[in-house]
């Protein structure tokens, strides 16, 4: 009976890897640590020159990211805080929405959950930035192989370089390149480049969840009270049953 | 000065025995000499399993009803805001959001273990139907408290769920505005629905609770060999084979919590959305009523109705579908003709036809969770048709079975 149990829990706990199989998609591992303080520090300050202008965090506070990333409350507002913000504030955007949506097309969404509103979660960042390309039929000039037709421009291609689509014979006239190729080379190399976006998907994965930095330490305790506990409690039941045969 | 506080207790208790005389009997009747069979496995675990649940949620809900706003303007960053500038707001929440999965597997595999070992038969029918009541009432709890975050998918879900009650003939369209009380899933929707899920439904679920343990407590409990312990009583009236609840039980329950809130705290601490299942992506982007997720589906302890729902091409035949999966269940007590309870004392054909109703029902699990292309929309016609077999012939195969005969006093094995 025990060993039926067992099967039945087990089925279950696979059940979750199946379902995330199917919603993956070709999505490249980012290997964002959140616990590596310094590769946060950069992805705050990537964050902060390449992104902050257009996107917001409107529910990550200045005095949060100073508290968790080990900065002072000078530092922060120096170089991560735009002129006029308050430390105890959320990270919002000097733009207009309006004038964004009329600029972009579309108004640039706030950023705060992005990291765990999409199947794959900090990957799917990851790969996104990465896959930028020119498109000269966008009105932007550019286009996404993991999302088609964004909106946004590659804010990066001063450090990345710029990818032009290679397509394959089998899809001739398909929208979709099979794979992309750097053509005219940025500041940083592939794996500079690579680190560059890991740090703001580290960082964009931290502000997505801040509590995900203690959950796991406080974790840890939890379980061994339990685990204490519940062997105390095996005790103690072997006692009393010990007469009941 | 141990004489000093046995008489102090004395006094006390003698001092509420006056008062209110039916106090120790209670008492008595409903732990310490409530005589349980002392062969319970581990399937037994999850009556109580429920209970410390039902309790987590309702304390946890409680705190995050202290910071959570509900209204369609507010909902989705109150919630955020509960999981970020809160002191252990993210605990709170995770283990609201965690409960709310693990109550249905506690809560599957309770049901589960009443099947294979006959706990609705006679005379337990009514324990099984006010357990039946407590299931719905529990789905329609969980069914409100997941649109209350005003993700994407608690709009788009309720959206979906709520416009099921048009199928109804005449009156379906009347119907749906009555339960949203707006046109569209709204702020009207919103409101309600927490008032719904933070008053009115644990009202109805604490007292559904009470009936059933009221009506366990009358019949006792069954057990995994469908002994019936009440024929064979020693001399002082106490069957052979039973023990008292408390300690025996109390003791035993208290380490299978141990040994629950240790894999329920893994899930909690080191993956709390359980990989999209239990906490789902889409529900971290705010509900948006311009703009439809490509996949609405379920949080998974729906999925298996759910996938018996879209089997259906026909709108209202689908609706009677999945609340008939449902309603069926009800009816198991009837259906069963077996002459004996457990899994254990049946033969061959309940055994492997069980064992197909589990994958079915896993089956069709999975299915909801999928896009529902035409492979798997056959799959769960076929598994559909498979669940409400394995209960519309249940009284021919019950019948048809053979049977060992089962013992008068619970057999020494395991």
């Amino acid at each position: 009976m025990t060993k039926r149990l067992a099967s039945l829990l087990l089925t279950l706990a696979l059940l979750p890897t199946t379902s995330l199989a199917a919603g993956g998609g070709a999505l490249l591992e980012s290997h964002a640590n959140i616990n590596d303080t310094a590769s946060l520090q950069r992805g705050a300050a990537l964050f902060s020159s390449y992104c902050a202008g257009c996107h917001s965090l409107n529910l990550h506070r200045y005095s949060r990211t100073a508290e968790d990333l080990d900065l002072t409350e000078a530092q922060v507002m120096e170089n991560l805080a735009p002129a006029g913000a308050k430390f105890a504030e959320t990270m919002q955007v000097a733009m207009n929405p309006d004038d964004a949506a009329a600029w972009l097309g579309k108004a640039p969404p706030d950023l705060s959950l992005v990291a765990r509103a999409k199947p794959g979660g900090h990957d799917w960042t990851y790969t996104f930035l990465k896959s930028f390309y020119v498109d000269e039929s966008r009105p932007s000039g550019w286009n996404n192989t993991l999302l088609a037709g964004s909106s946004m421009p590659n804010v990066l291609w001063e450090l990345q370089g710029i990818q032009r689509p290679v397509y394959d014979g089998k899809h001739a006239g398909s929208a979709a390149p099979a794979h992309l190729e750097v053509a005219s080379p940025g500041r940083l190399n592939a794996a500079e480049f690579d680190q560059v976006i890991r740090d703001l998907t580290a960082y964009l994965q931290y502000v997505g969840e801040p509590a995900a930095l203690k959950r796991s330490s406080v974790g840890l305790w939890v379980i061994v009270f339990l685990a204490f506990f519940t062997f105390l409690a095996w005790l103690l039941k072997n006692e009393y049953w010990s007469d009941i045969h | 000065m141990a004489n000093v506080i046995a008489r102090t207790t004395d006094s006390v208790v003698g001092w509420f025995n006056d008062r209110t005389p039916g106090l120790i009997p209670f008492y008595k009747k409903h732990i310490s000499e409530y005589y349980a069979p002392k062969n319970f496995n581990v399937w037994y675990y999850f009556g109580s399993l429920a209970m410390l649940v039902l309790v987590n949620q309702i304390v946890t809900g409680i705190w995050l009803t202290m910071n959570y706003k509900p209204s369609a303007a507010e909902a989705f960053n109150s919630v955020e805001y509960i999981m970020r500038d809160v002191d252990w707001g993210w605990l709170i929440r995770y283990m609201h959001s965690t409960g709310a999965s693990l109550f249905f597997v506690v809560v599957y595999l309770h049901m589960f273990r009443g099947l294979i070992y006959g706990s609705y038969q006679k005379p337990r029918e009514l324990v099984w139907v006010i357990g039946m009541l407590l299931f719905l009432t529990l789905m329609a709890e969980a069914f409100m408290g997941y649109v209350l975050p005003w993700g994407q998918m608690s709009y788009w879900g309720a959206q979906v769920i709520i416009n099921l009650f048009g199928a109804v003939p005449w009156i379906g369209e009347a119907l749906t505005e009555f339960i949203r009380g707006d046109y569209l899933v709204s702020d009207a929707t919103l409101n309600r629905f927490f008032a719904l899920h933070v008053i009115a439904l644990p009202l109805v679920i604490l007292l559904l609770v009470v009936l059933h343990l009221g009506a366990l407590h009358e019949v006792g409990s069954n057990n995994p060999d469908g002994v019936d312990i009440k024929k064979k009583k020693g001399v002082d009236g106490v069957p052979l084979d039973g023990i008292p609840f408390h300690p025996y039980y109390t003791i035993k329950d208290l380490f299978g919590a141990g040994f629950f809130l240790t894999i329920a705290a893994f899930i909690l601490f080191f993956e709390p959305t359980f990989g999209g299942l239990f906490l789902e992506y889409d529900n971290f982007v705010v509900a948006n009523p311009l703009v439809t997720p490509e996949h609405i589906k379920p949080v998974w302890y729906f999925t298996p109705y759910y996938a018996m729902l879209r089997a259906v091409p026909d709108k209202l035949l689908g609706v009677m579908v999945m609340g008939g999966a449902v309603l069926i269940l009800f009816l198991v007590p009837w259906l069963d003709y077996s002459r004996v309870k457990s899994i254990r004392y049946r033969g061959m054909i309940t055994k492997s036809l069980l064992a197909m109703f589990v994958i079915s029902f896993i089956a069709l699990g999975w299915l909801g969770l999928q896009t529902g292309s035409t492979g798997q929309t056959w799959a769960a016609r076929i598994f559909t048709l498979y669940y409400f077999g394995f209960f519309i012939t249940m009284p021919i195969w019950t019948r048809l079975d053979a049977v060992k005969s089962v013992p008068d006093r619970v057999p020494a094995h395991d």
